[in-house]
């Protein structure tokens, strides 16, 4: 198995030569000092409002089971006990050896500083954008980029957007780069030889074309080597749990490959979290798609997998009751999900405000007691390095980033 | 340097067809944008206030669910709804069948160009998944029109677009002495406001401040919208007595809309206004650095014009560097499709009878994967100018795929690339084009490489 290894990796580097083949572990022993850290962030947005109360069950708190009498939670909805309090819903069950080994955990009542208009597109905005609201205009980029803008001298392959959604999180002055893995493009020879040829007298489009060419041809090259990598995976009996197909698969694998190399700040979504409406059915294909990224993300990360840092966010959460539907609707707080050997997992941080009739948020939704923004702030002061005034003024206004939650 | 209508074509419309002559001179680009708007009688999409479905159907369909009697009568109310957003979708497809029949179809591609121009100065994003099919019937309603028009009336027509004030959430903005505050005070909202001083009119280096900018969305008060009314004014919601914008003052006695459109008529007429304008749209169609004397010129001519814009674009096709022939700007993926769609002569009745699944697969994702997602650019300064925005490796990959694959899915038998080549081109096209398109092993490959190459895909 070791042989098997060491073939694909060095297939892998090779075929990116050109690309990052330079930044590969196989090809030179020392990465290049692509940015000033050497941590890996991997920032995801779950659209549609994850209902951080079914995902991250509170079954401790004795008004839980009242709100929600058909969306079983704890013991009788089959969810894993977490820490006596909270538990993981069943859904979510292939990550539990992750819990385990520390490397995930959640945040739980958080939320942006939106409120009451829950409207996902606006909600998604202010996630992305990192403001405490859009009342003032300017919505034009991402936190993710306002970081990026304060290191001086970045490659664009240092941030990668990927698929075909629009990451308003990574937009912004700072170049970064973006692929979608349905980009492919499989050329012949002779096309192109061509191509070099129509383009040989400007250099922009020969330059895009022949670093599009190179990508596409180190994705095709990855996916003749599947199989392969299926047989090993097959013997992980972490990865048994993956299933190893879908677009959500080749978004985390592309990331994981790009993340090896110089590229050190991944962004991406995954959508199908509006559970309206049956959501012990509906919440299923989210989580598979979550914990299929996860897992996929640390089989393919390898040993760079202990400096990750996953986090996966959502606009806003869904109401503490279930609707007539047996779902729920758009609601405040919830919870956000970590995992990456760089974080401490096996916690649920935040503080919890219970559910009881006058703890909610407009007597409907979970109480946030904590602006999700402060978790990622600090993910980037303690692994980054960014200085505190930077995060609440120039990358999330207006945070107040408050006491060291403890998340690294 | 003077006017060459392979140019025209290429530079100021939708590109080259081997069935439809380009305009013969600046006069005649001028004259076709005088008369009557062919392509949208002949491909038509429906205005914002006649589309289906409306606002007002899904606002109907959402209360006959919540005010059922019993669950059957809901469920037959959610059926009801959920045909109303299939029917949305449908629509989407169909609005962008007639996008690019007009521009592969229509003898006026320069129409088409400054309407999409015009449409992403004023962009708006759909504020729900409900709403997605109402971006093109905004377009048609409050751009189009004024595109061959008066400036200031077309930013009263964005203004006063519930697309526009529901985007910029104008709807929620109360005046903090107004009526509909002392009951329940939402707060006065600066987005709208902000926006129009710094995008729509003014320009971010424009002589405007923040006073300037919390008086203006103080007089925009009362400017609101719903799903059952569309736009108006409601003057509960209007801040009291008078606001001063720039020097100027508005309003004092009765709040009403015409105070909003005085201001709205004079931001349109401010010289920065017109040096914004004539930039922006010097920049859009001729190079990243147009030269200062155009720019002077074409700002002159709209306000000598009161904000005529036509007057504008006469300038601008009247001067020298409008003809200089190195093609300096790249397409925008939206107008690198329309224009191979137009230089293959796609037959109309094959857009359109394409099937919603054809219609995403040939034309939507590739756009994305381009880089251009369908109306959803990200913010409301719109799509990006820059020609290293859109020549990025993963949108490089998206005009190659599609130049190889899918004209062959879109026409039953492909041209000869080695007369495409001058199709798609013109009379001199680079040597190195003309070489592969005889040199590809396939006639795909070949039709691929000219529409590939940077001579298309520039302008």
């Amino acid at each position: 198995m070791p042989a098997q290894l060491d073939r694909r990796r060095f297939l892998i580097g090779g075929a990116a030569l050109g690309c990052s083949a330079a930044a590969s572990p196989f090809v030179t022993p020392v990465a290049l000092a692509a940015a000033p850290w050497d941590t890996r962030l991997v920032v995801v947005i779950l659209r549609g409002a994850m209902d951080g109360i079914d995902v991250i069950q509170p079954y401790g708190d004795p008004a839980l089971a009242a709100l929600r009498p058909t969306l079983l939670t704890g013991e009788a909805g089959g969810a894993h006990d977490l820490d006596g309090f909270f538990a993981l819903h069943r859904h979510f069950a292939p990550l539990l050896p992750l819990w385990q080994a520390g490397e995930f955990g959640a945040a739980h009542a958080v939320s942006t500083p939106y409120r009451d208009k829950r409207s996902h597109f606006d909600g998604q905005d202010i996630l992305e954008a990192g403001l405490p609201d859009l009342t003032g205009g300017g919505l034009r980029d991402g936190w993710l980029n306002r970081m990026l803008q304060v290191v001086p001298g970045l490659e664009p392959e240092v941030a990668f957007a990927i698929g075909r959604e629009q990451m308003l999180v990574l937009t912004g002055e700072a170049s970064a780069a973006r692929w979608s893995p349905d980009a492919e493009l499989r050329l012949s020879a002779n096309a192109r030889a061509l191509l070099n040829v129509v383009h040989h007298d400007d250099p922009l489009f020969r330059d895009a074309s022949d670093d599009a060419v190179a990508i596409a041809e180190q994705l095709s090259m990855e996916t003749a080597m599947a199989a392969e990598a299926a047989d090993r995976m097959a013997d992980d009996p972490m990865m048994q749990a993956v299933q190893r197909s879908g677009e959500h698969v080749e978004i985390a694998q592309f990331a994981a490959d790009r993340l090896r190399g110089d590229t050190r700040i991944a962004s991406f979504s995954i959508n199908g979290w509006d559970t309206h409406a049956r959501q012990q059915n509906t919440l299923q294909r989210g989580a598979r798609a979550l914990t299929d990224t996860i897992l996929t993300l640390k089989a393919a990360l390898g040993p760079v997998w202990g400096k990750t840092a996953v986090l996966c966010l959502t606009e806003f959460g869904r109401t503490a009751r279930e609707n007539g539907s047996a779902g729920t609707d758009h609601g405040t707080g919830g919870a956000m999900l970590f995992a990456g050997g760089a974080l401490r997992g096996g916690q649920v941080l935040g503080q919890w405000p219970g559910l009881g009739e006058g703890d909610l948020y407009a007597g409907r939704d979970l109480m946030p007691t904590r602006d999700v923004r402060a978790y990622p702030a600090w993910v980037m002061h303690d692994l980054l390095g960014i200085a505190p005034d930077v995060l609440e003024q120039a990358i999330f206004p207006g945070l107040e980033l408050g006491a060291n939650p403890g998340i690294v | 340097m003077s006017f060459d209508p392979i140019l025209a074509a290429i530079r100021f419309g939708t590109g080259l067809s081997p069935v439809i002559l380009p305009p013969a001179s600046v006069d005649e680009m001028l004259d076709w944008l005088a008369g009557p708007d062919e392509a949208a009688q002949r491909f038509p999409i429906p205005t914002y206030a006649d589309v289906y479905p409306s606002p007002r159907d899904f606002r109907a369909a959402t209360l006959a669910i919540n005010s059922a009697p019993d669950d059957a009568a809901e469920a037959a109310a959610r059926v009801l709804r959920d045909d109303l957003r299939a029917a949305g979708r449908e629509a989407v497809i169909a609005f962008i069948k007639a996008e690019m029949a007009r521009a592969a179809h229509g003898r006026d591609g320069f129409r088409e160009r400054l309407t999409r121009f015009w449409a992403d100065h004023f962009t708006v994003r759909p504020v729900n998944g409900g709403a997605r099919h109402l971006v093109s019937p905004y377009i048609e309603e409050a751009i189009r029109p004024n595109v061959t028009g008066r400036f200031y009336d077309m930013l009263i027509a964005a203004v006063e677009s519930p697309m526009l004030i529901l985007y910029f959430n104008q709807h929620q903005s109360m005046g903090p002495n107004s009526k509909a505050a002392e009951h329940n005070d939402r707060g006065l909202n600066e987005n709208l406001a902000r926006e129009v001083l710094e995008l729509h009119t003014l320009g971010v280096g424009g002589r405007y401040d923040q006073t300037d900018v919390r008086e203006f969305a103080e007089l925009l008060t009362g400017v609101t919208a719903n799903a059952r009314s569309g736009a108006y004014f409601r003057a509960q919601q209007a801040e009291p007595g008078a606001e001063t914008v720039l020097g100027r003052t508005y309003g004092g006695a009765e709040e009403s809309i015409e105070h909003v459109r005085h201001a709205l008529r004079d931001l349109a007429r401010h010289p920065d206004t017109a040096r914004h304008l004539a930039h922006k749209l010097a920049v859009h169609f001729l190079s990243a650095r147009p030269e200062a004397d155009l720019i002077d010129a074409m700002a002159r001519a709209y306000l000598d014009g009161d904000t005529h814009l036509p007057a504008m674009y006469e300038v601008m096709l009247r001067h020298a560097s409008a003809w200089q022939p190195q093609l300096e700007k790249v397409k925008q993926p939206v107008d690198f499709v329309a224009s191979a769609l137009r230089a293959l002569a796609v037959p109309e009745g094959v857009i359109r009878d394409a099937s919603m699944q054809r219609v995403r697969q040939l034309i939507q994702r590739p756009l994305s994967v381009m880089g251009q997602t369908w109306q959803a650019p990200v913010g409301p300064d719109g799509w990006p100018e820059a020609d290293e925005a859109w020549v990025t490796p993963q949108g490089m990959a998206g005009r190659i795929t599609w130049a190889m694959r899918v004209p062959e899915r879109l026409l039953e038998s492909l041209p000869d690339p080695r007369e495409f080549v001058f199709h798609a081109l013109g009379p001199n096209p680079p040597e190195a084009v003309v070489f592969a398109a005889g040199a590809a092993e396939t006639v795909s490959d070949g039709i691929g490489l000219v529409l590939a190459s940077a001579a298309f895909q520039r302008r």
